[in-house]
């Protein structure tokens, strides 16, 4: 059920269809295809109950860009109604005793949560096939895997599964999905959307942003979603995003840099193609493309590994099982309990990362690893401002390749690290972009784009995709769904 | 920067994590290759530069003394691996 | 022999002072820091560490850490950031602490002692505001613990000196002096028995001479400033006695028993200390600019030192009685408003020290916790002064007034006790008594001079003590000598 949130709510003023109806229909929809593509941890039966209450809300004059949409919530957002488990099995079966600032702000604006989508474990990873729960596949292809670590809900709405969602963005994990699915996304400002009930990966990294089919979309959601909260310390006050004013396609005067060094080996060719292919259309619609060497492109993965993972190793500690998640069933003394409930309650991706992460903090090494990355981060910003002294923003690929096949990223750690070379610089300063299609390869399988704007800067990535979306029509596509697994292919590929 | 098995075991009782025999091979070798990838940041002279460890230039966040009633006891305990007489239930701890 | 009660040893002796500030909420969420209540009951998503929460600083423990600064002499550090210490442990939800390690919000401070050798300043390296733990009961019976997160998130300061004290008597005047200062400050209550004030004693010894220090021991666990005492004596002579014995002072966490009088060494884990400290990224940093320093200096209240060398200019008090004074802020205001309402600070002063602090002693009373009234006080001294009523009586009254907060004035009325003031009366009453007494007299002409006190007392019964007993002593005196 290929729809955009304004294509419902165009349905729903026109009194067409109601929030239970559309509610219940994509329920319909998740039923039928959630098998294959496993996209959700976990649905909320009670959702056309909650859409026949914004049905009266909306009877009573409920207005907003939101009232009466389907949306789907990563599972690392906290969730009073339904479990939220990070896709690990340490948070088995976890009812958080309060709402995420953003859950709370969705259901005031009236949207109707169906679900928790799929993530990989801890939003660590870039696959979702670190997910304790199975792996999530892609909707192009399903024997590829959508990316991460937001691929459940990039799936979702790949598949039709809900007409929006939301993600989160550490090092590329709204942006990176939504490349691999077709879809377009925003990982805001550092500071734009609360992280208050996002539960902590990289708390100097961490963003939750909006995934859509559109720019229009991810404007209406982010709308909604950020603001001020004083629940978070590093939430910017008096953030009002207008995108009302953002929403055309006017260009001129807009100076984008195209940074040459991030169009050279690794990349794969056709995205390549398709990244100078959107610069010609951006020129098209009136916009200046300057091309330019955008330094420290190499520090940017080392600096931002050594940072996610010492803060992650910290943030992570808490999960010890006492208080909440999952508990071993038998266990000699508290050490044994920690011990045991750790070992046992996290995948090894995390273990990694948390190994990773204590290193660079322990003694004798913080100062060479997790002081020298927070130094390169200085440098880092650095050279971005200096850019965006020029540009109005920065078009860079999102992934150095369209999404790979199930099964071939994990077990070289390093590689896949590398593969987050065009996504991390944007958390380690906190500046916001979007990600949007922009093509597809000879496999039919999607490439997405990314525009980076200094902070705050949202207005001007709306407007520029917007533009761009205006005049192409790549993020129209939708792939055809299966219902279920040839299996026989599979195994007859896997043979070979 | 290479990393030793005494490494691996002493990062891994500071993580409060209990590897294999495979698993601790395995993490060396990882461990082992992500940091020397990661050896690259000394290239860069960063003696004159300040970490950044705050990006939004955010400051002074406080809020006003104001105490708010209780949150519900239930609430808190609700997921919780054991409980006695309203509090959390661990193996005695040894002093 | 020198040294330590002439061991030939010399003491080294460091603090690290936690006190538990009074703001009505906890440092990082709105939680009342009530003591007492329902085991976690006090509690939210926040101070419970409950996955996705955030913390938010509160304004008051960042005026109160300056306040602690200022009055302590240290530099304020104006740009100032939170850190996390990682450790487990069930009564840390999160398996970190918020503390401060980089960038601490105090430094290089001193508070003015009276030492063993006279006046001594005691160095205050660093003061940084953290939260506190959860409380653990132990179940010995189930063999489990059980955890109560009512007081974890309580904002506490820790103010760790420099290792500048040399015998528990230097350690016990640092505490009583940071203890008042933190009173005044209305930083603390600082109750020991209640856990808002603990001292962590780093302890060693070297023999008188050496260079070296020795190395050194942290003691924890006193709750009271008699068993830092005894800990501390203990520890001295410990040390002493392995070192003579030819052994060496492990470096070691320690926790004293008091009721059994004995110290002893904790189990630790190997790599427990690596704390991996990193700045706290969920808190924004801190920057306090000139202004606001300058608006909490100005609200600094008169300070011990400085209120007990105005005692000593203005009221003509002793030293002593102005320290002993000026130790409490809250027996320093009653002194002062009793002294504003009748202007008698010496006779203040004396039934304060005297009476109030006998009684006080007596039930284990704290200054703090005193009821009655100054102007009932003042009364009471003006109707000493006055004649009205005898030293005598007015202890008694005052007993009351201690208890009851009763006016002086009526009760002085109600029940007859003015002194008599008719001196013809008394003459009478005064020849009666020598006409009695033919035998006292005669002693006393005989150079028995103590028969007048028997005298004295006589009339004073005869008067149910309402007469002045000076002015009866001076009467009889003249009369016998006649």
């Amino acid at each position: 059920m290929q729809q955009t949130a304004k294509e419902l709510k165009a349905a729903l003023a026109q009194g067409k269809t109601t929030a239970a109806a559309a509610t219940a229909a994509y329920l319909e929809e998740i039923s039928k295809y959630d098998g294959v593509y496993h996209a959700y941890n976990s649905i909320n039966t009670a959702a056309v109950e909650d859409a026949a209450r914004v049905d009266e809300r909306l009877a009573e004059g409920l207005t907003g860009l939101l009232a009466g949409v389907p949306i789907a919530i990563k599972d690392n957002i906290a969730t009073e109604n339904l479990p939220t488990t990070c896709s690990s099995r340490i948070l088995e079966g976890f009812m958080s005793p309060y709402n995420a600032t953003v859950i709370e702000k969705l259901a005031e604006a009236g949207a109707v949560i169906l679900g928790k989508a799929n993530m990989d474990e801890f939003a660590m990873g870039s696959t979702t096939e670190t997910s304790y729960t199975g792996i999530t596949r892609n909707p192009w292809d399903e024997n590829r895997v959508p990316g991460g670590s937001s691929g459940g809900s990039a799936a979702a709405v790949a598949a039709g599964l809900a007409p929006v969602a939301l993600g989160s963005d550490t090092g590329g994990s709204i942006r990176q999905p939504c490349a691999y699915c077709g879809l377009t996304g925003i990982k805001p400002t550092y500071g734009a959307v609360s992280r208050y009930g996002l539960l902590a990966y990289g708390s100097s990294l961490d963003q939750i942003g909006p995934i859509a089919h559109n720019v229009e979309d991810c404007a209406a959601v982010l709308s909604v979603i950020a603001g001020y909260d004083e629940k978070d310390s590093t939430s910017a006050e008096g953030v009002q995003f207008d995108f009302a004013a953002a929403l055309n396609d006017d260009l001129r005067g807009k100076k984008i840099g195209l940074p040459t060094n991030y169009l050279g080996e690794g990349l794969n060719p056709e995205i390549r193609a398709a990244i100078l292919a959107a610069c010609e259309k951006f020129t098209e619609l009136g916009a200046e493309i300057e091309e330019f060497e955008m330094p420290m492109m190499e520090y940017a993965v080392p600096a931002y590994y050594i940072i996610a993972s010492a803060e992650a190793s910290s943030n992570l500690q808490r999960y010890d099982g006492i208080k909440y998640g999952y508990h071993p069933e038998s266990f000699t003394d508290l050490e044994d309990l920690y011990l045991t409930t750790r070992s046992e309650g996290f995948g090894f991706e995390v273990k990694r990362r948390i190994m990773l992460g204590t290193f660079a903090l322990s003694s004798g090494y913080y100062d060479a690893y997790y002081q020298k990355a927070l130094k390169v981060r200085t440098l880092i910003r650095q050279a971005f401002d200096a850019a965006f002294a020029k540009y109005d923003a920065i078009i860079s690929p999102v992934a150095p390749t369209t999404a790979p096949r199930l099964g071939e990223s994990l077990s070289d750690p390093l590689a896949m690290y590398l593969s987050d070379i065009y996504t991390v610089s944007v958390n380690l300063i906190g500046i916001p972009a979007i990600a949007l299609p922009c093509g597809f390869d000879s496999e039919n399988m999607p490439i997405g784009m990314q525009l980076l704007g200094k902070a705050m800067s949202e207005e001007t990535l709306v407007n520029l995709g917007y533009a761009y979306q205006q005049h192409t029509d790549w993020h129209l596509r939708t792939p055809e769904l299966k219902t279920e697994l040839n299996t026989e292919i599979e195994m007859q590929k896997e043979a070979e | 920067m290479e990393i030793d098995a005494k490494m691996v075991e002493y990062v891994a009782e500071l993580s409060k994590l209990r590897l294999s025999e495979d698993e601790k091979v395995l993490m060396q070798q990882d461990l082992t290759r992500v940091l020397q990838y990661m050896d690259i940041l000394n290239s860069l002279d960063t003696s004159a530069v300040q970490p950044l460890t705050h990006v939004s230039g955010v400051e002074n966040v406080l809020r006003e003394d104001v105490a708010a009633g209780s949150f519900g006891r239930d609430k808190i305990l609700q997921n919780a691996i054991a409980v006695e007489d309203g509090c959390f239930k661990v193996p005695q701890t040894v002093e | 022999m020198a040294g330590y009660k002439n061991t030939g040893y010399e003491v080294v002796i460091g603090l690290e002072v936690h006190v538990e500030l009074n703001t009505a909420t906890k440092i990082f969420c709105n939680c009342s820091t009530e003591f007492g209540g329902l085991p976690n009951t006090h509690v939210c998503p926040v101070c419970s560490g409950m996955p996705g929460v955030l913390p938010v600083m509160n304004k008051q423990v960042l005026e109160k850490a300056i306040a602690a600064g200022i009055a302590t002499n240290c530099t304020i550090t104006q740009q100032c950031k939170f850190d996390r210490k990682n450790y487990f442990y069930p009564d840390l939800p999160k398996a970190y602490q918020t503390s401060q390690l980089y960038l601490p919000i105090c430094r290089n401070g001193y508070l003015e002692i009276e030492g063993d050798n006279g006046p001594k300043k005691v160095r205050i390296h660093q003061i940084h505001m953290e939260e506190d733990a959860g409380k653990l009961s132990h179940d010995a019976k189930s063999g489990s613990t059980l955890i109560d997160y009512n007081r974890c998130g309580v904002p506490l300061l820790e103010i760790v000196s420099e290792p500048d004290m040399s015998s528990a008597d230097e350690v016990l005047a640092y505490l009583e002096k940071l203890k008042s200062t933190m009173e005044y400050l209305n930083v603390s209550d600082c109750k020991m028995q209640e856990g808002s004030m603990r001292a962590d004693v780093n302890l060693s010894v070297r023999r008188c001479g050496d260079p070296e220090l020795g190395t050194r021991t942290e003691t924890k666990n006193m709750n009271s400033f008699k068993a830092i005492a005894r800990a501390i004596e203990a520890e001295i002579f410990r040390q002493i006695e392995l070192i003579e014995d030819g052994g060496h002072v492990r470096q070691e966490t320690r926790r004293w028993d008091d009721e059994k009088g004995v110290g002893y060494a904790m189990r630790s884990k190997e790599n427990a200390h690596d704390y991996r400290y990193f700045p706290e990224p969920d808190l924004a940093p801190i920057n306090i600019s000139d202004e606001h320093l300058a608006r909490v200096a100005a609200t600094i209240p008169e300070l011990p030192d400085q209120k007990q060398a105005r005692y000593v200019e203005d009221f003509k008090l002793s030293a002593y009685d102005a320290a002993q004074l000026t130790r409490s802020r809250h027996l320093a205001g009653i002194f002062e408003q009793t002294v504003a309402l009748c202007n008698l600070p010496k006779e203040a002063a004396n039934f304060l020290l005297g009476d109030c602090m006998r009684l006080m002693n007596a039930e284990g009373r704290e200054a703090a916790d005193l009821t009655f009234s100054p102007e009932r006080l003042a009364e009471l001294l003006k109707l000493v002064a006055a004649g009205t009523i005898n030293k005598t009586t007015a202890k008694a009254i005052f007993e009351k007034i201690y208890a009851e907060d009763i006016d002086p004035v009526a009760y002085v009325k109600e029940n007859g006790l003015e002194m008599m003031s008719d001196d013809g009366e008394l003459d009478s009453l005064i020849a009666g008594i020598i006409e009695a007494n033919p035998k006292s007299v005669a002693d006393y002409k005989n150079g028995k001079k103590a028969a007048v006190g028997f005298l004295v007392g006589q009339v004073m019964k005869a008067t149910k003590g309402k007469a002045d007993a000076g002015k009866v002593n001076a009467k009889l005196t003249e009369l016998l000598n006649k």
